[in-house]
This record gives structure tokens, C-alpha cells and sequence, in this order.
């Protein structure tokens, strides 16, 4: 027996607010300036369209842009995925510094491992695209 | 000028394919040469029985616990030490060519940059791991490494004849071809000069070409086969008809005696045989090993003889081509593999956490310059890939820096005995989607120990113990015999004191493989 289906989860603490962290990763369209590998994305309504570093365009959709609970969801619709959910939260952590938790479930499995390996690059990146000292 | 230096790898090739080891069914009349005229190791093993690990050790003489790859899917830093770095930096020419895999290959983003070198062959920022030019290929034609570049671009019409290594679900493919149905086997008409063997010997030989005649220059050829798919030229299939190829004597053919022998090793064993648990993504999920049968073994070892006899043919065109541009007295050649294959071994194909000799056991043979007139030799006992960076530093007549765990390899037996070779280790760590296995292992003396920390199918109790001399197939495990308990404890004692540093940092699994 082997795992359909996928789940990966990674996480960084961010020394500046949350408000701050969600006015990037919770604005669809700002997705390639920190998201490594993206070389494009184009929004309309609820339609992102990525372009990845290999050429692929992947289209996705937006589920969830909540400003109040500060999460981003989205659906990766590519052939290859058979169901995709990434979900990406900022929390408060109520001392100036903001926790990012990027939750990815993919079937075919081994999806998840790829977007999530992407996505914990992505995270790692953060304080140098935000302008912040590394990762607490 | 120096010694020039040839590092020739395949993947996942056992011990006993090479007629100088051996084998009776693969031809390697080019490798046997070189150990005829160089130094053959009976006990070299690998530090991880799987690519990015067992490739990571090679490339930075280090043991997985140090340089951090600790499975397939996680990417040797980019700040890594290196060997290659080492000699470029000492004024060698370098390049890799072939299959590299320090990176993960599963990369859409192509975040990782040995999936991103330009079709010039030349790296971003000029060199990548210390090699100056690296054109690098895979077992497959999808993706952006060059072979597959270049085929889809070159011979669009030979694509469709490759086997697709992985399936819809980007699982390793289990779909079976060929005469038995066995897995990973297809018959593949593209032209022989086509195919990823012959390119890398092509690409090497072009690099070579492209140096000056007192360029020194280290060159690390590493050919994709005989790993699978097992899907080498149609037009050289014949040279081995399957049918006449003896099961190899780790197969028991009789199915009780062979599922006797899996139930006393650790449990995962039997699971995986069974098709209830899958470990590892290495092996195809969806192939159950119990419907392996005899002639698909037969079958699979003819078509892996086949592609090591094309690697060997390719070596030699090498070679030639060396003995051309009059560096043959001043090069250095190494012959190795970065882990073995089971290859029908207890009724297993594939690999994964199965720490025994068809997994352990590698072909490894150094031949010298010839130039420095060293003698032949045979050395017996137990050497490391994690020993081959400092070789190659050795050849420069660079000292091995401290972070190198390796030494120079041996060059005989009684160098081997002086100079306290007498004990490998190699690790296993997986942990996929909830399940995860880890093993660390001791080869030492006539004895594989093997202890497993708690994961998913393990308490920590488990372990298994081999004597080679008297049980040369490991089917009789002697972990819980009593007559060798003290003998287990003291080689248990053994391992754990020996273990090499481990990185403050634990890295990241970032991709399937």
C-alpha cells in the first residue's frame, strides 16, 4: 500500500507583522515575487495563471482570499493533479512577529512533495523579499 | 603537468555484472582490463543504497549523517563541499557529464540548478559544484536535463520508444514489457548511437576534445544505466537471449523456501514482498514483488547485462579516445557504481532499506596512471565511496581537507590491513507520507550488522546480522542467535561508536527524488 494522496505542511516566523506578510502572500497576483520558480501569473476573477520556471502554465483556482482570518486558498487544476488544496495562514502571534503555515494535500502524492518543497523555499525566502531578518 | 582523472560511474550496478567479479553473463572485457591493471576491491560499499545520498558521499567524501542528504528527494545545499571544487581550484579542467543528481529531478519550478544549465553545457556563475561544464542526462527523455533535450529535439521520432519511468500518478512505473511482462522492461527500437550510453561517451569525449593537450582535467562520466528501465537498444537485446541466463543464487526459486527466508528478517521484508507495504519511493508502488517470476528474472538480468555491456563498450571508446590525445600513461581511471540492485535477490527487484550485498556489494576497480607504475592488486576487505574524494585528491596530490570522513583508497591488501581499513557504514532514512524506516549498518570483518531505529513497521529491537563467509546470500539471520550475541554486541558497540558527526540542521525533503 502507498499514499494517493499527499499532505505536506511548512512554516516560518516572521519578525513583522502579520498585516504585513498577508499584504504579499495574501494578494493573488503577487505571487511571483516570492514564490521561487514562478516566472509569471496573470489573475482574472478567480483564475491564477502561473507560469513555472520549466515553462509550464499552471492554472489554478482561487478559493478563499479571507483579509479577516488572513488565509489564501487555492486549487491547482492541471491534468496531472487529480485534487489539489494548498492553503497558506498568517497568524498573529501577538508579539510583532507573525507565523506563516503553508498547507499543501495533493493526490497524485508525490505532488504535494513538489509544491510543498517549493512552497518551503518560498517561505524561507520571505524575510528577504520582506525585507526582515532570517527566520526566527 | 599531473595525473589526469577519469571517474566513471554507472547507476545502480552490482558486484557481481563484471566479468572480473565474476559475472558470467554481462561481457566487460574494458572494465576487467582496468582491474586487471589496477587495483580491484572485493567489499566496497556504498553509504546509502539509493542515488542523491550514495552521489552526495561521492562528491564531497562525506557520509550522509554529515552532508545531510539523508534520503532521495532532499538537495545536497549548494554550498557543499566538493571534490571537484578542490581541483578546480588547484588548476584542473572539470565536468561531469551524465547523470548528477544532487538535486531533486522532480522540479516544474526548476528551482534547482543542475536542472537549469544552459544547453552550453557551462553553469550559471561559471562553475556549479566545481564543475566548470556539466551536460547531464537521466534514464529518461522528459524533463530539461540535455540528453532529454537534445532526443526530443534531435529524434523526436525515438521518443515513444523509452520506457516512461514513472506513471500518470508520478509514481515509479510498474507496467511491465518485454518477453515476461516483468516491470520496468520495454522494448525500445532507437538507434544504439541514440541512446543515453552512447551520448554520454559522446558529450564526454567532445568535452575532452575541447581541452588543451596540457590541460590537467578531471572528468566524472557517470552513465544512467543499468539502472531501470530496463530498456536498452532493441538492436543489442539479442546479444543475450533470456531464456538461457541462470537465476542468479540469491533467487530461491521455490516459493516456500523464499518467503521462509524473508520471514526472518525484520518485518518490512515480507510486507514489502507481499504488497502491504511500500517504504520507499524507489520501487514501483503499484508491482507487488510475490508475482515476480523466474523468467522475469531471467529476463531483467539479461536486458541489465545487455546496458553493461554498452557501458563498457562506451568506456572503451573513451579510453581510445584518451590514448589519442597521448594522456593514457598520465590518467588515472576510476570504475564504480553508486549503489547495487536486487535484482531477484530473495525475490525482490528494485532497491530500498535492504541492507545486503546486492545492494552493498559494489564493483569498484582504480586503475592507476600508468605512468606511476603501480603494481595490480586485489584488496579483500571493506573500503567506502565515502574513501573516493580523497582518492581522487590523492591522484592530484592534494591533501584530503578534515572535512573529508574518507581516506585514500587502499592499493593493496597489506596497505588495507596497515593502514586500519576495516570497517564501512552505510544508513538508510525514509520518511514518506507517515511511513518511515531507518537503518545504520556496520560491514566489518566477515560480518553485515544491521540495527533499526523505531519507525513506522520497527520497534528498535530489530536488527540483522550476516555472516558472509558462512552464509555468502545473507539468508540466515543471526541477530537473535545466541551463540553470536556477544559477537552482536560488541559489532552494535562498533557502529555506534564509529558514526560520523551529524549536521546541527536537519534538511528538508523537497521533492519524491
Amino acid at each position: 500500500m502507498t499514499a494517493r494522496r499527499g499532505s505536506v505542511r511548512h512554516e516560518v516566523r516572521l519578525a513583522c507583522t502579520p498585516e504585513r506578510v498577508w499584504g504579499l502572500v495574501g494578494s493573488a497576483e503577487r505571487l511571483a515575487e516570492w514564490f521561487p520558480g514562478v516566472t509569471s501569473c496573470t489573475v482574472h476573477g478567480d483564475v491564477r495563471t502561473v507560469v513555472t520556471g520549466a515553462g509550464l502554465p499552471m492554472p489554478e483556482q482561487i478559493l478563499t482570499v479571507d483579509q479577516h482570518l488572513r488565509r489564501f486558498q487555492y486549487r491547482i487544476t492541471a491534468p496531472l493533479f487529480i485534487e489539489h488544496l494548498s492553503t497558506i495562514d498568517v497568524h498573529d502571534l501577538g508579539d510583532g512577529t507573525s507565523l506563516v503555515v503553508y498547507s499543501v494535500d495533493a493526490e497524485p502524492a508525490p505532488l504535494a512533495l513538489v509544491i510543498g518543497g517549493a512552497a518551503r523555499a518560498a517561505l524561507l525566502g520571505l524575510p528577504d523579499v520582506l525585507g526582515l531578518a532570517s527566520p526566527r | 603537468m599531473a595525473r589526469k582523472i577519469l571517474l566513471v560511474t554507472t547507476d545502480q550496478q552490482r558486484y557481481d555484472t563484471l566479468g572480473c567479479n565474476g559475472g558470467s553473463v554481462a561481457r566487460t572485457p574494458v572494465v576487467d582490463a582496468l582491474a586487471a591493471g589496477g587495483v580491484r576491491y572485493e567489499r566496497a560499499h556504498p553509504q546509502s543504497v539509493v542515488c542523491m545520498p550514495s552521489r552526495s558521499t561521492i562528491l564531497t567524501g562525506q557520509h550522509p549523517t554529515t552532508h545531510g542528504v539523508w534520503m532521495n528527494g532532499v538537495p545536497l545545499p549548494a554550498n557543499a563541499p566538493s571534490v571537484a571544487g578542490l581541483l578546480h581550484d588547484a588548476g584542473y579542467r572539470t565536468a561531469l557529464v551524465g547523470k548528477a543528481h544532487f538535486e531533486p529531478y522532480l522540479d516544474p519550478f526548476l528551482r534547482f540548478p543542475e536542472n537549469a544549465v544552459p544547453p552550453s553545457g557551462t553553469p550559471v556563475g561559471g562553475t556549479h559544484r566545481g564543475f566548470e561544464h556539466l551536460e547531464t542526462a537521466t534514464h529518461g527523455v522528459m524533463g530539461p536535463l540535455h540528453y532529454a533535450r537534445w532526443i526530443r529535439t534531435e529524434h523526436p521520432e525515438a521518443v515513444d520508444g523509452f520506457y516512461a519511468t514513472l506513471d500518470a500518478s508520478l509514481q515509479v512505473n510498474a507496467a511491465g514489457g518485454g518477453d515476461t511482462g516483468a516491470p520496468q522492461v520495454k522494448v525500445n527500437p532507437v538507434d544504439r548511437g541514440c541512446y543515453h550510453t552512447d551520448w554520454v561517451a559522446d558529450r564526454t569525449i567532445a568535452w575532452l576534445d575541447s581541452l588543451a593537450a596540457d590541460d590537467d582535467w578531471f572528468c566524472w562520466m557517470s552513465f544512467p544505466d543499468p539502472h531501470h528501465p530496463w530498456d536498452p537498444p532493441e538492436s543489442e537485446v539479442g546479444r543475450i537471449d533470456w531464456r538461457e541466463v541462470p537465476l542468479p543464487a540469491g533467487y530461491p526459486e521455490d516459493r516456500a523456501q523464499r518467503e521462509a527466508i524473508l520471514d526472518a528478517k525484520p518485518r518490512h521484508w515480507r510486507a514489502w514482498y507481499d504488497g502491504t507495504l511500500v517504504s520507499n519511493y524507489e520501487a514501483p508502488a503499484a508491482w507487488v514483488p510475490a508475482t515476480l517470476t523466474a523468467d522475469q528474472v531471467r529476463e531483467v538480468n539479461a536486458r541489465n547485462a545487455v546496458e553493461c555491456e554498452l557501458v563498457d563498450e562506451a568506456l572503451g571508446r573513451v579510453l581510445a579516445r584518451i590514448g589519442e590525445r597521448g594522456w593514457g600513461d598520465d590518467t588515472d581511471v576510476v570504475f564504480t557504481t553508486d549503489h547495487g540492485e536486487l535484482q531477484g535477490d530473495f525475490g525482490l527487484l528494485f532497491k530500498g532499506p535492504y541492507h545486503v550485498d546486492g545492494l552493498l556489494r559494489l564493483p569498484l576497480v582504480w586503475r592507476p596512471a600508468p605512468s606511476v607504475g603501480a603494481v595490480p592488486a586485489v584488496v579483500p576487505g571493506p573500503v567506502g565511496l565515502v574513501d573516493l574524494a580523497p582518492t581522487l585528491c590523492a591522484i592530484a596530490g592534494l591533501e584530503p581537507p578534515g572535512w573529508m570522513e574518507g581516506r585514500p583508497l587502499p592499493v593493496d591488501g597489506a596497505d588495507a590491513a596497515a593502514r586500519g581499513f576495516e570497517r564501512v557504514l552505510t544508513e538508510w532514512d525514509s520518511e514518506l507520507f507517515g511511513t518511515e524506516v531507518h537503518l545504520r549498518t556496520l560491514m566489518r570483518d566477515r560480518w553485515v550488522c544491521t540495527v533499526y531505529l523505531p519507525g513506522t513497521s520497527h520497534d528498535g529491537s530489530e536488527g540483522e546480522l550476516y555472516d558472509l563467509v558462512d552464509d555468502p546470500l545473507q539468508r540466515v539471520n543471526r541477530w537473535d542467535d545466541p551463540a553470536v550475541r556477544s559477537l552482536r554486541t560488541d559489532l552494535v558497540a562498533d557502529l555506534w561508536d564509529a558514526q560520523p558527526p551529524a549536521r546541527a540542521d536537519r534538511l528538508a525533503l523537497e521533492a519524491p527524488v
